[in-house]
């Protein structure tokens, strides 16, 4: 069995690294590298809402940051956008800390309300803000158009955020965030500084969502308040994609992100103006039937097979 | 020599004064009992020394050090640990991951707390639910688990709150041997419990408390045969 899921995640990779030598077409390529992005944003967000459970309505405070942060290095000093992947979601992490530090002292949806606040008055801000060119957003002329360049620079930033997610969560940090969303008390009393390791979870989610930004910013060279900073478009679709993947599992965000933006592509291609319509009927009924989102529903029935035998082995009574 | 001392110890909730002016010590290996009608502030004590509440005047010392300013998850990691009398096991994670999580305190590195978990596990007599989740655990098997998660952030001094309560007479002898058998490894214990005849049995000194304060404080004999302590149970016309 492990070597078989070895097996299926380095065919998993290969299949990663030759697909834009055989995928030659420029829409197709696209609806990938969105896909990543989407992918780097709900992998992010799992880390703190999924396995710490502080669940944020903000996230597209971070992409916005780590998007503008490329956009206006060009914009006003002529550096390369570039220069944002870095920048950027260094921009994210600094931006989250005065809210993890004053929000998670408090229990119960402070976070969640104070991250919703934080991504409309980012909007608001770079709307009205002569700095960041207001409503007109900031245009650049990118360097590089080959899509093929842009999959691979996609794929690696995905390719470290989950390895990262997966080191944080598979390491003491993340039992102590488990334990955390399990229940804050009980972890107190097993000597866990909660408002500490919350911050810990949230500053590499932050900045994770910061890079996805930057690299949106690079690919696709637009960028105004109201796409970036929108709260339905990403700050929640952020939260639905994990919702449809698998909450709290390694794999679900970019399972969720690659359904997501093919059923959307395919609806919007096919049905005209009632897309948004059956997407929205389509969803629900994925949240009632698969409340542990695809992923999740798997590992249940792995863990449910697994225990079966188990039992038949005459290992667990009661 | 005392291991936990409180003195004058007061936790008012608003008006009401749910522990006023208590003072007691715990000697190293000793189990202490802490009993006392419903209401009388046993829970309130043991939130007050693991510093989920604040005191609102009053001291207390763990090894002669001062710990009633210390933010609450400091407690644990100097060594008092403890269980809840509403059980709060972390639902989703299995028997060994809850134990990990406790043992992580001592170590960063994944193998030893997982040894250490195993140990415990086996010393709690949990080998057989390891791998299972613990919302799938029997309320006796919840309190077990409780406590060996404790267990496992190596504390000096252990807070069991109604470990039996909710257990039948053969599941709470279960639990008794298990503390016994946590004494008998030398560690010291703070015990609430509603049963008369397990406390007495398995304290060395007993603590009376009601509205807050101290009634009695002394030998199990001498606890039993206090007026006041029956008083408080059976009313004035049996004191």
């Amino acid at each position: 069995m492990k070597n078989f899921n070895l097996a299926l995640k380095i065919l998993l990779v290969v299949i990663a690294v030759i697909l834009p030598l055989v995928i030659k077409a420029p829409y197709q390529l696209h609806i990938i590298i969105l896909i990543f992005i989407w992918a780097i944003i709900g992998t992010s967000w799992n880390l703190l809402g999924g396995y710490t459970g502080q669940v944020s309505f903000g996230h597209a405070a971070f992409f916005g940051v780590g998007a503008y942060a490329a956009g206006l290095l060009q914009f006003h000093l002529g550096v390369s956008p570039w220069w944002g992947m870095l920048l950027g979601p260094f921009a994210a992490m600094v931006i989250s800390l005065p809210i993890g530090l004053i929000a998670f002292r408090l229990r119960g949806p402070y976070f969640a309300l104070a991250m919703l606040a934080l991504g409309e008055i980012f909007r608001l801000l770079f709307i009205n803000l002569a700095f960041t060119n207001g409503a007109k957003g900031i245009l650049i002329m990118p360097e590089i158009t080959s899509k093929m360049f842009y999959y691979y620079v996609g794929l690696s930033a995905l390719a470290l955020t989950i390895g990262i997610t997966y080191l944080i969560v598979h390491s003491k940090i993340g039992f102590y965030l488990v334990s955390i969303r399990e229940d804050q008390d009980a972890a107190t009393s097993l000597g866990i500084p909660t408002t500490l390791y919350k911050n810990l979870a949230l500053l590499p989610s932050a900045f994770f969502t910061g890079l996805a930004g930057a690299l949106y910013m690079n690919y696709v060279a637009f960028i105004d308040p109201n796409i970036v900073f929108n709260l339905s478009n990403i700050s929640v679709m952020a939260i639905m994609v994990v919702m449809l993947g698998g909450v709290a599992t390694t794999w679900g965000p970019t399972v969720g992100a690659a359904i997501y933006i093919i059923l959307g592509e395919v609806f919007r291609t096919t049905l005209g103006s009632a897309n948004v319509l059956v997407f929205g009927v389509l969803v629900c009924l994925i949240i009632l039937f698969l409340p542990n989102g695809i992923v999740g529903e798997l590992d249940m029935l792995r863990g449910f097979l697994a225990r079966k035998k188990e039992g038949a082995a005459g290992g667990v009574k009661i | 020599m005392s291991l936990l001392e409180a003195r004058d110890i007061t936790k008012k909730f608003g008006g009401l004064a749910a522990v006023s002016n208590l003072s007691f010590n715990v000697n190293k290996g000793e189990i202490l009992g802490v009993i006392g009608p419903n209401g009388s502030g046993k829970t309130t004590v043991f939130n007050c020394i693991s510093r989920f509440f604040p005191l609102t005047s009053g001291e207390l010392y763990f090894k002669d050090q001062r710990i009633d300013e210390l933010p609450a998850h400091k407690i644990c990691d100097i060594g008092i640990g403890r269980t809840f009398q509403v059980v709060k096991p972390l639902k989703r994670m299995s028997v060994e991951e809850n134990v990990m999580a406790g043992a992580f305190l001592r170590t960063s590195s994944m193998h030893k707390a997982r040894l250490k978990a195993n140990e415990i596990i086996e010393f709690c007599g949990l080998e057989k639910y390891k791998y299972r989740e613990a919302k799938s655990l029997p309320i006796p098997l919840r309190k077990r688990l409780e406590i060996a998660r404790s267990l496992a952030t190596d504390p000096e001094l252990l807070l069991l709150d109604e470990t039996c309560a909710g257990l039948n007479p053969k599941e709470s002898e279960e639990a008794i041997a298990l503390i016994r058998k946590i004494r008998d490894a030398g560690m010291t214990i703070i015990i609430v419990e509603h049963i008369m005849k397990v406390m007495m049995g398995i304290s060395d000194r007993i603590l009376a408390i009601n509205f807050g304060s101290m009634i009695a404080f002394g030998s199990p004999q001498e606890v039993s045969n206090h007026p006041e302590v029956i008083r408080a149970y059976l009313g004035d016309a049996y004191a």
